[in-house]
């Protein structure tokens, strides 16, 4: 039987998530999870805004410091952007996207403790990464013609400013702006590392039990989030960016010796640092790849996997909820809305409230992974949908999703889909710290041990885990000739 | 630079030859139409010459080379960004200088543009985006002007305006034309190319509309 590449690599994807189904911890372990997540949902109908003041305090961290962190980030990430053709700056910047904004976090702690400059680097050193690619794509794409024509003796900067920036100008506002929101989002995770934004106050209503309040900064955020184009405009900005500094809140002073001992002490092995032979070293290395890393990657793995087939059968599902070829108006605002909020929370936070709810395995990480992307790719292709015309007389109902659409759409749905292979894992290996069992679980807990040593080897794991994925990622994207553009 | 002298010039794509080798000659003060119909090699020759003269010309390319999302004023400017320092461009860029502002818009006035002075250039037609091409050649104040088909897409007042603007501005010039009336009006030398070769190379006045219409 022919089937055409992209059927046979969704097959061969699907056989693989439906085997990692076997291996995976799929369960839920609380008593009664139905009556839990009532209750949640309960909290989120009856939102209670005047409990805390923490609720506005959460706010204005969270938004301070995704500024800061972002605005730092995009002018690094501009400036690496001019050298990016140079293979070591493509690698670093490889190497320090591929390690999760917590994960940063957690290592900024050990020594800056809780400082601003924890969350602001968290942000900014991963978005330095991205902004460095993306920028120097766009920039490689805009038409060379008019360069070609300066007079000969114009300055490099000149030239620059005149011939390169003004083209891709707009490209670059419209992805800086995009990846505000999502600092925005990555800013109030932060707050589960005990940072104080919204995650902070968010997992101490959780623990408590006030699902009001936490329906309530949970709805908040994503006002935040919907009315960005409202109070974010290009005058605004300058003034946003030069006032969040100083709205970050006070922290912890930093402590220098800290900084030095983790350098000099803290992350050197333990082996070394004691003074013992190599044979020690290799004993200590074994150890920890057969009893953490092993078992860390294993679990990542298969749970990405398991994610990364839920999301594109998710989004699959999702997209008619908004497009124009199905249903009336009543029915795609409702689509919308429920693919605003599976996009825009966090999937962190969305497998922390479905964890509290089932008990810890990977069902609610997957489902949190599968809703959060399945969300952003629903979204994106739904609104590709609206761009398709169909002749008069084309079929209604499922005939029209399954032969006129699907078809139209499932290359740039598969493109999506390998795009955000490499953050569903990165995403995978940090929801460990929440309890299941994949690189974050044995990252936290070493860092929990104090074995910082330990800590660093298996973030250093996680980060080439991440860059193999993505090259395989793109090689598939490649081989199949899908295009697609980043989101985040 | 306003004169040169080349030989052996060829050009080659895809591995097929679709230039020369051909010579060719210009002095000082000659005004060349270059005639030949599509495809026959007249683009690829004003670009062999731009190269060989190492940029020293004003060049109007066929695809104009625009910076779109600029205002048509920084598109003239950019004709003079090696006359002056990074620092001034930067300004420039935010905010023009009075003089070069003026510099430009008297420019602009002669081509019938003045209205647009800082309308995108995305947003102009054809025709106009054409002519802000030709006021950035005119601004660059070289002596030599190479354009690829510059009135394309002007109507015929306009054209003999925009001709009539180019011949004074420049001494030296080799301009690719498809209407035969305009090439016999604003040339002292007509170089018709066929195949890639110099197919007919006559002194404008000795010639009629009808000894080039074969090229065609």
């Amino acid at each position: 039987m022919y089937l055409s590449p992209t059927a046979r690599i969704s097959l061969l994807f699907l056989a693989i998530a439906v085997s990692a189904l076997f291996f995976a911890d799929i369960a839920i372990t609380t008593a009664n999870p139905w009556r839990d997540l009532g209750q949640f949902f309960l909290g989120v109908a009856t939102p209670d805004f005047f409990s805390t003041e923490g609720l506005a305090t959460a706010l204005l961290r969270t938004v301070a410091f995704a500024f800061v962190g972002v605005a730092l980030g995009a002018a690094c990430g501009f400036l690496l952007s001019l050298v990016y053709r140079f293979y070591p700056v493509r690698m670093f910047c490889a190497f320090i996207r591929a390690i999760h904004e917590l994960f940063w976090a957690l290592i900024f702690l050990q020594f800056f403790g809780f400082h601003p400059l924890t969350g602001v680097l968290a942000i900014a050193i991963p978005y330095s990464g991205i902004f460095a690619k993306v920028y120097s794509e766009i920039l490689e794409e805009s038409d060379p013609g008019p360069g070609r024509l300066l007079p000969p003796g114009t300055g490099v900067v000149s030239a620059f400013l005149y011939a390169r920036i003004p083209d891709c100008w707009v490209q670059m506002r419209t992805y800086t702006a995009y990846r505000l929101e999502c600092g925005l989002r990555s800013s109030a995770i932060l707050g589960f590392v005990g940072l104080p934004t919204l995650g902070f106050y968010l997992e101490t209503s959780f623990s408590q039990g006030l699902y009001s309040e936490a329906g309530a900064m949970l709805i908040m955020f994503y006002v935040l989030i919907a009315t960005i184009p409202l109070w974010v405009k290009p005058k605004l900005l300058p003034i946003y960016v030069l006032s969040a500094p100083f709205f970050l809140g006070e922290g912890m002073p930093i402590v220098w010796g800290n900084v030095e001992r983790f350098f000099t002490e803290d992350i050197i092995p333990a082996p070394i640092r004691n003074g013992e032979g190599l044979a020690d070293l290799g004993a200590w290395f074994n150890d920890l790849m057969l009893n953490e890393a092993l078992p860390g990657i294993w679990n990542t793995v298969l749970l990405t996997q398991i994610a990364l087939v839920a999301t594109g059968i998710l989004a699959l599902l999702a997209f008619p909820l908004i497009s124009n070829h199905f249903g009336g108006p009543v029915r795609r605002t409702s689509g919308h809305v429920f693919l605003v909020i599976a996009r825009s929370t966090p999937e962190y936070i969305l497998a922390y409230i479905l964890l509290q709810l089932w008990g810890p395995s990977m069902l609610p990480a997957a489902v949190a992974l599968a809703l959060h992307n399945g969300g952003i790719i629903g979204h994106l292709i739904g609104r590709q949908t609206n761009t398709v015309l169909l002749r008069p007389d084309a079929p209604t109902g499922f005939n029209r999703y399954s032969w006129e659409l699907v078809p139209r759409v499932y290359r740039s749905f598969l493109a999506f889909l390998f795009y955000r292979w490499e953050i569903i894992m990165r995403e995978t290996a940090i929801l460990g710290i929440l309890g299941i069992y994949t690189l974050g679980l044995y990252v936290d807990s070493a860092i929990q041990q104090i074995r910082f040593d330990r800590a660093m080897v298996l973030i250093l794991i996680t980060a080439l885990l991440n860059i193999g994925i993505d090259i395989l990622g793109r090689y598939i994207r490649r081989k199949l000739a899908l295009q697609t553009m980043p989101t985040c | 630079m306003s004169g040169f002298e080349f030989s052996g010039l060829t050009a080659s794509f895809g591995g097929e030859r679709v230039i020369g080798p051909l010579s060719l000659d210009v002095r000082e003060g000659e005004r060349i139409a270059l005639v030949g119909k599509s495809g026959a090699g007249k683009s690829t020759l004003i670009k062999l010459i731009h190269e060989r003269v190492d940029g020293h010309s004003s060049l109007v390319p066929q695809d104009l080379g625009l910076v779109n999302a600029l205002p048509v004023f920084h598109n003239v400017f950019m004709g003079q960004l090696d006359a002056h320092a990074a620092w001034y461009n930067t300004l420039t860029l935010i905010r023009p200088f009075r003089k070069d502002k003026d510099a430009v818009r008297q420019l602009l006035t002669e081509l019938a543009m003045a209205d647009k002075f800082w309308t995108p250039t995305a947003s102009l037609s054809g025709g106009q985006r054409q002519r802000v091409a030709i006021a950035r050649a005119i601004y660059r104040q070289s002596n030599l002007l190479l354009a690829d088909e510059p009135i394309s897409a002007l109507d015929g007042p306009m054209a003999h305006l925009v001709m009539k603007a180019l011949s004074q501005r420049f001494t030296t010039s080799v301009i690719a034309l498809h209407d035969v009336e305009m090439a016999l009006a604003y040339s002292t030398r007509v170089v018709g190319i066929q195949d890639g070769q110099i197919a007919l190379d006559e002194a404008s006045d000795r010639l009629t509309a009808a000894d080039i219409t074969p090229l065609y």
